[in-house]
């Protein structure tokens, strides 16, 4: 056997092993409910997801089978996890998702990470009845969506909503004496970025706060000095930073080295994660951000300390809950319906509602759950939630004093 | 025609027939399959049009790629126009780009062009993005169409088609020959006569061409674009690794560089859904060392030990 | 005089990033997509060794060096020297190494998920400091001086020392070098794996004010292709002074017009370098 042959034959096992996989996924007893989920465990989302998703995904299967498993058709069936990688690639995001529908046939699919893989995968969820609770898919489009996709619901928001909230904040804020009429404003140049500065601008502008720098940094981005520079000459009242994960750490961080004074330091997505806190201690006391929760529910309470527990991390203080609340909504459909039929499960989610980690929630005409908190704020360790939609449970934003 | 290029021709035939027959024999799972092959199908043998001949890597697929999805994306997004109009102005669009940059690399050889189309390419995402982000503005580029996977397959089976043509076509004609001298020795080109600068330039946008064409084709399938997914540099790469796994010394190389690749892409994916990354790479490495020629060296290495 | 200072700090970040790739492609011959890979594996280790036991990156960067040395070394010796025997040509040897080393960065990104997928962040020197009148991060700061002290190592141990000038010799002859009695596998495995040391330290300097993660490498492996190019291939100088103006571009650019415009100005001058100089700055005319 020379070298090349090796390879074919190390290729055909392969091949062979991938098929023999397939077969074998597909005769194995129907004891487990097979639930499938694509992760982005590698590629540019793969950070937030590894912080927001995929712990949930592991504290929830624990407890269902901890508990012996979901009721359905009368007898107790664990869950069985299935996980693909699509390398933050919708190309491979769409293969891996007929993967799970047509060779494993999983019973359920959990949502992707991200507005884009949420889209890009609702045709086939929606081909095969899936239904798909869609978390981190912050969008404007959810009525058009929604037509299109019935089998799809919402959980965290829209654009605008997300905006208003900083929006209502920040007017608080300004009512109370705190802040001023100027805000500078950055955002990162990529889709969501974009879109949220885009969003803000007139919303911000009616609510009669001045514009005084607006600026966009590229993704990616290895020096943001120059807009922080830039914003703390133009002498702001209040920042606000339509930011991504990395931009979001580098921002506050030459704000305090630039020690950018305002009363109001808004830094969007990863803001509520736990490594923030952990990066910079202390000093982020009073900043603002995207997300927040509600610390003193028992139902909170209890879910923070069972997936400190379970996976060894601190939640994040935004999406986590929500997407511990996404798989809450979809186990209690399944046990609702009783059995494992996808149409109804789908019916069961239009028509009920569901009590979870946020509370009680229901989906509208538009499949969209309007319980959301929308901006946060550090306060003692804790990322507190100070402006929502349909919560009511936020409390007034203070002002930041300084960065010590 | 000699009966050599008619049994090219026939194969050709009825391989793009059997092709064709995927989506209605196959169920969703295959042809997520053959639709991803068949984009890098399209996306490697044109990047083999121009860097078959002419031995220069180019790594700015993902500009075009993206400029198609782009395109797409905003014009249906942000101008309610449709989405064959949108389809039909990419191309030309990234053609005129490419004709640009043909003309501006000329003098660029070796692993300086690499990276000037790297470079280009990264320049163009950013340009766009914050022409996007100061001039336009956006709520998201949506592209909601009604296609199905079989509809998109069996565009980008017509795109590869006509690729294969249309290489087919210059190797027949004069260009070809021209561009095989230039590979060769680009000094000899330029003593017996050849244009060579145009004969690259033409290649050039050809590759840009067909590039925009299945970025634009695509963009249905992703649904929502984000400049940093369509502007991939991984793309760039993965389209370069394809074709020369295949081998680039041959129209049909790209090919069967494509579907071995995206065949053990998908068994490692299912043998090791938690270190898909890790296992890819590794297999990479084995290929390059037990196949050095490329799936094209292997095949015609087989073909003729069975002669013998 | 803030753009002035930004900028050069910036400039000795990308230094960091692309000196050791450019001992690796210039020397060795090796266009090492995993460079930037090499990079995230020393901020990981930073990352790691601050918030497991408080250890400082710069300790940690005295640590990285010598293993991140013997680690390339070992990747040129066993999966590169094959095939820079078996190529016929510097062509198939670029397709060979593209191939090869794209495998080695898909493999170092899956072993980096596993250990760390989250985002590589801390806060290590965090602090203003001000150099004549103008505020800047000590973490850059510091990063900066060890870029200097590096490039000038570099460049003394290159022009002053009888191995320096071998590398010297294999990177503008190899044929010519093996001909004069040099062992041009060992310089070559030497330059290799000293890129891969200085790329490894590059990163733990770097992960103290940049948000790394286990994916982000083919990032700086751009951005270090781009530099070495617009410098030249194989001359050190060429590299840092490369950086140095894109730094300059970027925090100027950044300052005057528009942040938005940062990156694409960075990327103009590298082409007009380009289209003026198309062997780079200091590169040599090849035949």
């Amino acid at each position: 056997m020379n070298r090349r042959t090796i390879m074919v034959s190390f290729s055909s096992a392969l091949l062979a092993a991938g098929i023999a996989g397939l077969t074998a996924a597909s005769v194995i007893a129907a004891d487990p409910i097979k639930i499938g989920v694509v992760s982005h465990l590698t590629g540019p989302l793969a950070g937030g997801e590894a912080v927001t998703h995929t712990p949930n995904i592991e504290l929830w299967a624990k407890q269902i089978n901890d508990r012996g498993g979901l009721k359905v058709d009368g007898e107790q069936r664990p869950v069985e996890i299935i996980t693909y990688d699509d390398k933050t690639d919708p190309a491979e995001h769409i293969k891996a998702v007929q993967r799970l529908a047509t060779q494993d046939e999983v019973d359920y699919m959990l949502s992707p990470y991200g507005t884009g893989f949420n889209i890009a995968a609702a045709p086939i969820y929606a081909k095969y009845n899936y239904p798909l609770v869609a978390v981190s898919a912050i969008t404007d489009k959810i009525p058009e969506l929604s037509k299109r996709f019935p089998n799809m619901f919402f959980t965290l928001g829209t654009t605008s909503g997300f905006v208003e909230g900083v929006r209502d904040t920040l007017v608080t804020m300004r009512d109370a004496g705190t802040i001023g009429n100027k805000i500078a404003m950055v955002n990162v140049a990529d889709a969501f970025g974009i879109e949220l500065a885009d969003t803000a601008r007139p919303i911000l502008t009616e609510a009669g706060f001045e514009i005084v720098y607006d600026k966009s940094y590229p993704l990616g981005t290895p020096d943001i000095s120059p807009v922080v520079k830039g914003a703390k000459a133009s002498e702001p009242d209040a920042f606000v930073a339509w930011s991504y994960p990395p931009d979001t750490f580098a921002l506050t961080e030459q704000a305090i080295i630039e020690d950018l004074d305002v009363k109001a330091f808004y830094t969007a997505v990863a803001t509520c994660f736990p490594a923030y806190a952990d990066k910079f201690g202390a000093k982020i006391e009073g900043n603002l951000g995207a997300g927040g929760i509600n610390p003193d529910t028992p139902a909170m309470q209890a879910y923070r300390k069972a997936h400190k527990e379970v996976t060894g991390k601190e939640a994040d203080y935004w999406a986590s809950a929500t997407y511990y609340a996404s798989l809450q909504v979809l186990e209690q459909a399944i046990e609702g319906v009783g059995s494992v039929d996808r149409e109804a499960t789908i019916d069961y989610i239009k028509n009920n509602s569901f009590d979870t980690v946020l509370g009680t929630i229901s989906f509208d005409e538009n499949n969209n759950s309007e319980r959301y908190w929308s901006v946060g704020q550090w306060r003692d360790g804790v990322f507190r939630a100070v402006a929502d939609t349909g919560m009511g449970d936020s409390v007034p934003a203070v002002a930041k004093e300084g960065w010590n | 025609m000699n009966s050599g290029e008619m049994k090219f021709l026939v194969i050709g035939v009825v391989l793009a027939l059997g092709a064709a027959s995927i989506p209605i024999v196959s169920d969703g799972y295959w042809l997520s399959i053959a639709t991803t092959a068949m984009m890098y199908i399209a996306l490697s043998t044109s990047w083999t049009l121009f860097s078959g001949p002419t031995h220069l890597i180019a790594l700015s697929t993902g500009a075009f790629f993206g400029i198609g999805g782009y395109l797409v994306g905003s014009g249906m997004s942000d101008y309610d126009q449709s989405f064959w109009l949108m389809a039909i102005i990419a191309p030309v669009v990234a053609t005129i780009l490419a004709m640009l940059i043909g003309l501006a690399t000329l003098r660029l050889s070796g692993v300086y062009f690499v990276i000037f189309t790297l470079g280009l390419a990264e320049m163009i995402r950013n340009l766009v993005s914050w022409v996007q982000n100061n001039f336009l503005g956006s709520r998201g580029l949506y592209v909601l169409t009604d296609f199905t996977e079989a509809h998109i397959y069996w565009m980008l089976l017509s795109v590869a088609t006509i690729v294969f043509l249309a290489g087919w076509l210059i190797n027949r004609s004069r260009l070809g020959f021209a561009l095989r001298i230039i590979g060769n020795d680009e000094q000899v080109a330029r003593h017996v006569g050849i244009n060579t600068a145009w004969s690259k330039v033409i290649l050039f946008m050809t590759t840009g061409f067909f590039a925009a064409l299945v970025g634009a084709i695509v963009a249905p399938r992703y649904s929502y674009i984000e400049p940093n997914v369509v502007f991939s540099p991984q793309l760039s790469f993965l389209v370069v690794i394809m074709a020369l796994l295949g081998g680039i010394h041959r129209l049909w190389g790209p090919l069967v560089g494509v579907i071995p690749f995206t065949l053990i892409w998908e068994a490692i994916s299912i043998s090791f859904p938690n270190s898909t990354t890790l296992f890819l790479g590794l297999s990479f490495l084995l290929i390059v060392y037990f196949i050095p020629n490329g799936f094209v060296g292997l095949f015609e290495n087989l073909t003729g030990r069975m002669r013998k | 005089m803030d753009i002035l200072i930004s900028g050069l700090l910036l400039g000795g970040t990308y230094a960091l990033m692309a000196m050791g790739l450019n001992l690796q492609y210039g020397v060795a011959r090796i266009m090492n997509l995993a460079n930037g890979e090499m990079l995230v594996l020393g901020g990981l280790a930073a990352f790691w060794l601050f918030t497991a036991s408080a250890i400082s990156p710069l300790i940690t960067a005295l640590v990285v060096a010598p293993l991140a040395f013997a680690g390339n070394w070992l990747i040129y010796r066993y999966l590169l020297l094959p095939l820079v025997r078996r190529s016929k040509n510097q062509g198939q040897l670029e397709v060979d190494s593209i191939l090869a080393t794209f495998g080695i960065s898909f493999a170092l990104v899956g072993v980096m998920v596993s250990i760390h997928g989250e985002y590589i962040t801390y806060s290590y020197l965090a602090d203003p400091f001000s150099i004549l009148g103008s505020t800047v991060a000590l973490n850059r700061l510091v990063a900066f001086l060890a870029a200097a002290t590096i490039g000038a190592a570099l460049y003394i141990w290159l022009n002053r020392t009888y191995a320096g000038t071998a590398v010297r010799a294999v990177s503008v002859d190899t044929e010519a070098a093996g001909l004069v009695g040099i062992n041009v596998d060992r310089i070559s495995a030497l330059a290799f794996a000293l890129g891969g040391a200085v790329t490894a330290v590059g990163g733990t300097l770097i992960s103290t004010f940049i948000t790394l993660d286990a994916s982000i490498g083919v990032i700086f492996t751009m951005k270090a292709l781009i530099i070495i190019i617009m410098g030249g291939v194989g001359d050190i100088r060429g590299a840092i002074i490369a950086a140095l103006i894109l730094g300059l571009v970027e925090t100027t650019v950044a300052t005057v017009i528009d942040p938005g415009l940062t990156l694409a100005a960075a990327y103009v001058i590298f082409l007009a370098v380009l289209l003026f100089r198309p062997q780079g700055l200091f590169g040599r005319r090849t035949s």
